[in-house]
C-alpha cells in the first residue's frame, strides 16, 4: 500500500497544528475524508441536487439514481442479499434504536431476556435498557475475561431459551477486541434468538460479509469509514425487517394515506420517513468506492502492521498501562501513570498529535477496567509507523513534563 | 503553541493544588451536598458546603478528574471559605469571565491562587474542566437558598 499516495487523497492531513505536522490518531471517533468523497458531495450539490423518488424532472431522476446507486454499493460492500435489506439511517445509533423501537418493543414480553456484553458503547446499551423497561424484559451481560475478550462458553451459559435478542459490538471502540460474530450467531440461533451487531468500529477496517456472519441486524456509520457525518446503515434480514415497524412516520415512507389510517411503502423505504439523507448516502457510496479501490484486505493488513508496531513500542514505555487483548483492531487505549488522560491529550495536542481522552461512551467498561477515563490512539489507512513514533515521543514528553512539574 | 504555552496552562501553583489538594474530603455537618459531573469526559465532583447565616463556613470536595478540574476545585473551596454567599457567587462570575479570556483587574477580593488558572482560557477544550467546581458551588448555593 502506497501510504504517500493515500495521504495525498486526504487534504486535511497536510497541515500544521500548534506548529507541528498534524498526526491524526482519532479515526475511531471519526475518520478523515478523501477527495473523492468531498468531490462527490460538492458535485451533487453543484449539479444534481433535487429531492428523490418524486420529481418527474431530470434532476430528480439523477438524484434518485445516485441515492439508490449508493444503496446498491452498500449492498455489494457488505454482501447483503438485496437492496431491500439496506436501510439508510443517521448513523449507528439511529440504526440500533430502529431495531430496539421497531422490533424489540413489539416482540419482547415480560420474562424475555436481552443479552449484551460488558464492552458495549452506550449506543448499544441504552436502547436495550429502554426496551427492557418498556416491555418488562430483563438485561443480562456476557462476562469478560481479564484481557477484554469473552469465551464462547460464557456466551453459551448467558444465553437461555428466554433470550430473544443478543446485541454486541463487532469490534470494541476501547479495547479493540474483535468479537467472533459468526460463532456467536450460531449459538444465538440455536436458542431461537436474534443477533444485533454494532459494526461501527469494524466495517471501516475489515471486510464484512453479513451473510457469512449470519447476523440478523448489522448497524454502522458512514463517517468512521471515510464517508460524511449524518449517514449510516441498518442492515437486516428481509423477513425481520418486514416484521419491524417503522419508527418515523411522515412523507416518503407511505403507500396510501387516509384521514384515519395509512399504509407503508415496501422495504427499504418504509424506514426512511421524510426527505432522506441524499448527499450523505451519495458521499457514503463514494467512500465505499474509495475503500474498495484501495482494498479492504490491504487496509486491514496495513492497520495490523501499524497497531502491532504501536503495541510493541508502547509496551516498552515505563509507567504505561495498555488496555485490551494482544490481538486487536487498529487502536491502542492506554493511561500514563500519574497523568490524567485529559492532560495527556492536551500535551500531545501541543505537539500536533490528536488522540481521544475520556470514557469513550463506554462508562460500564471504564468501571470494569477500574478507571474513570483513558487515552486512545486509533489508526486508519492513512496512518504510518512514523505517526506511532511521534506518539511515542509525545508520550515521553508528557511523562517528562508532568514528572518535572510534580 | 509550544511547550511554553503549555506552561501557561500547567503552572506550578496548579500542579501544587493537584498534587496537594486543599479541602479534600467530606463534612459531617454539611448543610448542602452537590454531585456534579462532566458527562463528556467523566470528571466528577462531590461538593460539601456548610452554610450558616449566608456565610460559607466550610467547604470540602471529593472527586476524580484531570489536573485542571481537581486543582480548580481545590482553589475554589479555598477561595469561598468564610465568604458571604453573594461574594462567592460574584467570584464565580469573575471566574467565568476569566475563562472567556477577559482581564481580571479591579475586583474587591483577593483572588489568590485562582488567577493561576487564567491560562486555561487559551485552551477551549479545557475550560469545562476548570468551571466544573464553580458550577457545583453555584448549584449548591441555589439548593441552600431553596431550603
Amino acid at each position: 500500500m502506497d501510504i504517500r499516495a493515500i495521504r495525498e487523497q486526504f487534504p486535511i492531513l497536510d497541515q500544521e497544528v500548534n506548529g507541528f505536522p498534524l498526526v491524526y490518531l482519532d479515526s475511531a471517533a471519526t475518520s478523515q475524508k478523501p477527495l473523492p468523497v468531498i468531490e462527490a458531495l460538492s458535485n451533487y450539490y453543484r449539479e444534481n441536487n433535487s429531492n428523490v423518488h418524486r420529481g418527474v424532472h431530470t434532476l430528480g431522476t439523477r438524484a434518485t439514481d445516485q441515492y439508490e446507486g449508493a444503496r446498491d454499493k452498500v449492498k455489494h460492500f457488505i454482501n447483503a442479499s438485496s437492496t431491500e435489506e439496506v436501510i439508510f439511517t443517521r448513523g449507528t445509533t439511529t440504526a440500533i434504536n430502529t431495531v430496539a423501537y421497531g422490533y424489540a418493543r413489539h416482540f419482547l414480553k415480560e420474562g424475555d431476556e436481552i443479552v449484551l456484553t460488558e464492552m458495549e458503547h452506550h449506543s448499544n446499551i441504552i436502547p436495550w435498557q429502554q426496551a427492557a423497561k418498556h416491555t418488562g424484559a430483563t438485561l443480562k451481560y456476557i462476562p469478560m475475561e481479564e484481557d477484554g475478550t469473552f469465551s464462547l462458553d460464557s456466551v453459551r451459559s448467558a444465553i437461555t431459551n428466554k433470550t430473544k435478542i443478543v446485541a454486541m459490538t463487532h469490534v470494541s471502540n476501547v479495547l479493540g477486541t474483535i468479537n467472533p460474530i459468526k460463532e456467536v450467531a450460531s449459538i444465538v440461533h440455536e436458542n431461537g434468538a436474534i443477533l444485533v451487531v454494532d459494526g461501527a468500529q469494524a466495517i471501516p477496517h475489515m471486510k464484512v460479509d453479513v451473510q457469512e456472519l449470519d447476523c440478523d441486524f448489522y448497524a454502522f456509520s458512514g463517517h468512521k469509514m471515510c464517508g460524511p457525518t449524518g449517514i449510516g446503515v441498518l442492515y437486516g434480514k428481509k423477513h425481520l425487517l418486514e416484521k419491524t415497524e417503522p419508527v418515523e412516520f411522515g412523507g416518503e415512507m407511505i403507500d396510501f394515506v387516509g384521514l384515519y389510517e395509512s399504509t407503508w411503502k415496501e422495504l427499504p423505504w418504509k424506514f426512511e420517513g421524510g426527505t432522506p439523507i441524499i448527499a450523505g448516502a451519495i458521499g457514503l457510496g463514494a467512500a465505499i468506492d474509495f475503500l474498495e479501490e484501495v482494498g479492504m484486505d490491504q487496509i486491514e493488513a496495513h492497520e495490523k502492521e501499524v497497531v502491532q508496531y504501536a503495541q510493541s513500542k508502547l509496551q516498552e514505555l515505563e509507567g504505561l498501562t495498555i488496555y485490551g487483548p494482544e490481538q486487536r483492531s487498529g487502536l491502542v487505549t492506554f493511561n500514563i501513570e500519574g497523568v490524567h488522560p485529559h492532560d495527556t491529550a492536551t500535551v500531545l495536542d501541543a505537539e500536533g498529535i490528536a488522540v481521544r481522552a475520556g470514557h469513550h461512551c463506554a462508562q460500564p467498561l471504564m468501571k470494569w477496567l477500574n478507571v474513570t477515563a483513558t487515552a486512545r490512539a486509533s489508526f486508519y489507512l492513512y496512518n504510518s509507523k512514523s505517526d506511532v513514533d511521534r506518539l511515542v515521543e509525545g508520550i515521553e514528553r508528557a511523562k517528562g513534563y508532568f514528572g518535572d512539574v510534580f | 503553541m509550544s511547550f511554553n504555552n503549555l506552561d501557561t496552562l500547567y503552572r506550578q501553583v496548579i500542579m501544587d493544588h493537584y498534587k496537594n489538594p486543599r479541602n479534600r474530603g467530606t463534612l459531617d455537618n454539611d448543610s448542602v451536598t452537590i454531585d456534579m459531573n462532566n458527562p463528556t469526559c467523566g470528571d466528577r465532583i462531590e461538593l460539601h458546603l456548610q452554610i450558616e447565616d449566608g456565610i460559607v463556613n466550610d467547604a470540602k470536595f471529593e472527586g476524580e478528574g484531570c489536573s485542571i478540574s481537581m486543582s480548580s476545585a481545590s482553589m475554589m473551596t479555598q477561595a469561598i471559605k468564610g465568604k458571604k454567599l453573594e461574594d462567592a457567587l460574584k467570584m464565580s462570575a469573575i471566574f467565568s469571565n476569566m475563562m472567556l479570556g477577559e482581564d481580571v483587574e479591579e475586583v474587591d477580593f483577593d483572588l489568590g491562587d485562582i488567577e493561576a488558572l487564567q491560562g486555561v482560557s487559551k485552551f477551549p477544550a479545557r475550560i469545562k474542566c476548570a468551571t466544573l467546581a464553580w458550577k457545583a458551588m453555584e448549584k449548591a448555593v441555589a439548593a441552600d437558598e431553596k431550603e
